[in-house]
């Protein structure tokens, strides 16, 4: 078993990210210019790093698999971006929205990390704003702001139901500048298919230009990994088409710890899946809770319409049973609420998977206009998709994969075991414990990119001794080899199924066994179930076309093959955690309410699970996690 | 229901690329469109061809990815809606559709539907941002923003760059995409000190690119998925020629010492 050194710094924790940035070696303005530093992913923890170290001096190789760098999946975020700003006066801090995060998380995050997201928070929003992000204003000139699930504050920050979208397109001009500088040489339509090591150090990719079908090989002095969550493992989730694991997959294969691929975040508000075509789910965006009540019928088999069904007959399950946080409890508590009220075959619309969102109250109370600024895109979104008008016919929502809090093992200077590779965004484990709060992933993303690592990446480059190599390096062939021999054979087995249908079985076994509520039986059915679609997705795929052009049906085989083998690992770590804890549910585990039942004793830990080969068991590392600052407490929204 | 699709095949940029009829049987009303072209895909490998390239990501009508032409419309006939969003319940019994990709000199095809916008990420790169480093900003309430400019600053940001406007265009001009940069910079206090040189430079790159000039018909805006008003060309011209009358090489100099 490896020691793992989460290199946390002494000191208070409100004083340890000052501490470290004043221990960290600096790298010459002058010689910045000398190091290559590659950059995959262009979201926003992406964008704003390689962005910040275009700025800084450093020469910059940014990867995408889209078509420009403007698409990647943080545009589709929509309700806000948290910041300890305590604008409105209403008793935020840093210390609170730092103890609201780990609280959120179940007690399963690192403190250190917690603290310096929350610290950092405020000047994401400075930066933001300086860059021209639209940020929705009060009528005096100052910056709005709106509440969000498991806070009892308003501390998030929004520009309309669009925020993703603005601060990506913030760090996507940023970054553009960069490239216009000549600091950042960007590889649009480009995906990483391997990570080289040379010597223990990650030193470059392998990468294939998606349109040319060309393979190359990019060689740098550190290697940063900003590739977004796997979440599409679950085949239908709200992530982008494309989302994919296979950077970081390929990066755990050359021995980068993977954390807690069990924390899996299950989003409350999707609009519920509609047939067998469906290719993915549409999220309808948190903050409608703010002016939303969430409702079932009080009888099982009530068919008559939402209108019709008078007060006394509606179960506001969630304002009854967390009656402090009602329809903002947090994302986990609210899916599996929503889920034991459907399993109780509560739930409307087809199939009886669905619960009512119902703005009537809150439209009678500011009227429709208000409701109309606040979330136009939204009502308009979900109106297109399911030909219902939400201003007159409440919401029908439902659970759905949304986004994972596991992710590659870093230490406190987001780097992972490997020296010299980076992790930022939903790609680390860093921040989120088991359960992720709402507007928190756009701060987390951004914290990484423009805080974090242009401090931490000098540090690893001042020290010195990456040494000098070319991309005829043994590793590089040897990477490239892997690579091609791959896609021949992805080509050569000209089996009798598409990719899909292999994702689609697998996306079934991972939600009905490893999803919301989780057993050990569940979980070893699983085991069974995932190497055998594996086994017959080798022996039975069809890929149609050939490797030297575009060629998106071999672009998603490459992608499943990396998610058969990470869902197998996600239900291992599923399967040792015997406790609950935020997006992780073992239905052993509840209260006698139903509530996540955490092990403190045995389980405050971050899982770091290690590959050892093909067709070997991986090993699990074990990082306790100490509180120091906090209580340690059940978790509760009552 | 039951339609007939006659899709743009081309391999690559060489190509030149013909219609091909696929017939299309119980297409169901809330598909989207794309998910019919997955089922279409999918028949298509099973029988050993290979599928229709098109370009989708976020499905959700935000990334900007998918886009195409159906019956000569950018996505299709329904307002304010991409080719992702757009659901079929919109069609009807043994309609013949006609895909083929967003038309444009700057935009090269890459394959079947799928096709090559960088050029609209160069007209960023020559000035659409403000040119600050991060680190250095002030505190973000130190800037007053009147709600109204605010709002008409984001309206003009909420373009996704799918490039609709320019296949819409007789004259393929990115004008529309142009102005919303400029637009939403220019409303804003953060984006003055650029202001008549972003428009200026971006201009001059959204000609070098190979898009056309605005004459002012107004088809992009009706094909913009985002509602992006014609107003944001005026006032791109408006800065393009304040711009150009107070035109000023740099000083250029530095500090000594």
């Amino acid at each position: 078993m490896a020691t793992l050194d989460s290199r946390i710094p002494p000191g208070p924790l409100d004083r340890k990210w000052t501490k470290r940035k004043e221990d960290m070696k600096l790298v010459n303005p002058a010689n910045k210019r000398k190091y290559t530093i590659i950059v995959v992913g262009t979201g926003l923890a992406g964008a704003s790093a390689a962005s910040s170290f275009g700025e800084l001096g450093y020469n910059v190789k940014n990867f995408c698999f889209q078509d420009t760098p403007r698409r990647a999946h943080s545009i589709a975020a929509q309700g806000g971006i948290n910041a300890a700003k305590a604008y409105q006066n209403d008793g935020d801090s840093v210390w609170r929205l730092f103890y609201d995060t780990i609280k959120g998380g179940d007690f399963r995050a690192r403190e250190a990390n917690v603290y310096r997201l929350a610290e950092v928070s405020g000047s994401i929003i400075d930066q933001c704003t300086a860059q021209g992000v639209p940020f929705a204003r009060e009528y005096g000139g100052l910056l709005a702001n709106r509440s969000f699930g498991g806070a009892l504050v308003s501390r998030t920050f929004y520009a309309r139901g669009q925020t993703g979208q603005q601060l990506l397109l913030g760090a996507y001009s940023s970054l553009m500048r960069q490239v216009q500088l000549g600091k950042v040489q960007m590889f649009p339509r480009t995906e990483m298919l391997d990570l080289v090591v040379i010597d223990g150090r990650a030193r470059g990719i392998v990468a294939r230009d998606l349109v040319t079908g060309k393979v190359e090989s990019h060689i740098a002095d550190a290697v940063v990994l900003a590739t977004g969550g796997y979440g599409n493992l679950y085949y239908l989730s709200t992530n982008a088409k494309n989302c994919n694991a296979t950077a970081i997959w390929r990066a755990h294969r050359k021995g980068a710890f993977f954390a807690n691929p069990c924390y899996t975040q299950i989003h409350p508000t999707c609009i519920p899946r509609a047939g067998d075509y469906q290719s993915k789910l549409t999220l309808m965006s948190e903050s409608l809770r703010n002016d939303g009540r969430i409702w079932v019928p009080k009888k099982a088999g009530d068919k008559r319409s939402p209108d019709q069904i008078p007060e006394d007959d509606r179960d506001y399950y969630l304002e009854r049973k967390y009656p402090t946080y009602g329809n903002l409890a947090p994302r986990d508590i609210a899916s599996r609420a929503a889920k034991q009220v459907c399993d109780a075959g509560l739930g409307v619309g087809p199939g009886g998977l669905g619960v009512y969102l119902d703005f009537s109250e809150s439209m009678k109370r500011l009227g429709k206009r208000a409701i109309a600024e606040r979330y136009g895109n939204l009502f308009d979104m979900y109106e297109r998709i399911t030909g219902e008008d939400p201003y007159t016919v409440p919401m029908r929502i439902y659970p759905a994969v949304h986004y994972v809090m596991g992710g590659l093992w870093v230490d406190y200077d987001l780097q992972s075991n490997l020296p010299g590779l980076f992790v930022l965004g939903e790609a680390n484990f860093s921040d989120h414990g088991a359960n992720r709060l709402g507007a928190s992933a756009l701060m987390q993303g951004l914290a990484d990119g423009y805080f974090v690592i242009p401090y931490t990446i000098g540090d690893y480059l001042a020290r010195g001794g990456i040494a000098k190599a070319g991309t005829d390096h043994a590793a590089f062939k040897e990477a490239e080899k892997v690579v091609d021999d791959r896609t021949k054979k992805f080509l050569s087995i000209n089996g009798k199924y598409s990719v899909d249908h292999f994702h689609k079985k697998l996306g079934e076994v991972m939600w009905n066994d490893v999803g919301m509520a989780r057993s050990k039986e569940s979980l070893e059915r699983a085991l069974q179930a995932i190497p055998e679609i594996r086994a017959e997705f080798w022996q039975n795929v069809k890929v149609p076309g050939s490797g030297a052009d575009f060629n998106q049906e071999l672009e998603k085989a490459g992608r499943l093959a990396d998610f058969l083998e990470l869902g197998e690992l996600l239900t291992w770590d599923a399967l040792q955690r015997n406790e609950s804890a935020g997006g992780h549910f073992r239905v052993e585990y509840q209260t006698d309410d139903g509530e996540a039942k955490r092990n403190d004793d045995e389980y405050a830990y971050a899982a770091a699970w290690e590959w050892k080969g093909e067709g070997q068991p991986w090993v699990l590392n074990k990082e306790p996690l100490a509180f120091e600052n906090i209580h340690l407490q059940t978790r509760s929204y009552k | 229901m039951r339609l007939t699709l006659e899709i743009w095949r081309q391999k690559n940029a060489d190509d030149t690329g013909r219609f091909v009829r696929y017939e299309m049987e119980d297409v169901d009303h809330h598909m989207s469109f794309l998910e019919m072209l997955d089922v279409l895909n999918q028949r298509l490998i099973g029988k050993g061809e290979e599928p229709v390239a098109f370009d989708s990501d976020c499905r959700e009508g935000i990334c900007g990815m998918c886009g195409f032409a159906i019956n000569g419309q950018p996505h299709g006939s329904q307002p304010l809606t991409t080719v992702c969003q757009l659901h079929m319940r919109f069609f009807h019994e043994g309609e013949v559709l006609r895909l083929e990709p967003f038309r444009a000199k700057a935009f090269p095809v890459v394959k079947d539907l799928a096709i090559n916008r960088s050029a609209m990420d160069r007209i960023i790169m020559a000035g659409g941002y403000v040119s600050i480093n991060a680190g250095g900003a002030r505190d973000a309430n130190s800037i007053l923003i009147g709600k109204k400019e605010a709002d008409l600053a984001m309206d003009a940001a909420a373009c996704i760059g799918c490039g609709a406007c320019v296949a819409a265009c007789p004259n393929a001009s990115a004008s529309l995409f142009t102005g919303a940069k400029i637009t939403q910079l220019g409303l804003l206090p953060q984006g003055q000190p650029e202001r008549k040189a972003r428009a200026l430079s971006m201009a001059e790159k959204h000609s070098d690119e190979g898009f056309g000039s605005c004459t002012v018909i107004g088809e992009c805006s009706e094909a913009c998925p985002k509602g992006i008003q014609l107003e944001v060309i005026a006032r791109m011209n408006k800065d393009f020629l304040a711009g150009s009358l107070t035109y000023r090489e740099d000083s250029g100099g530095g500090g000594g010492g």
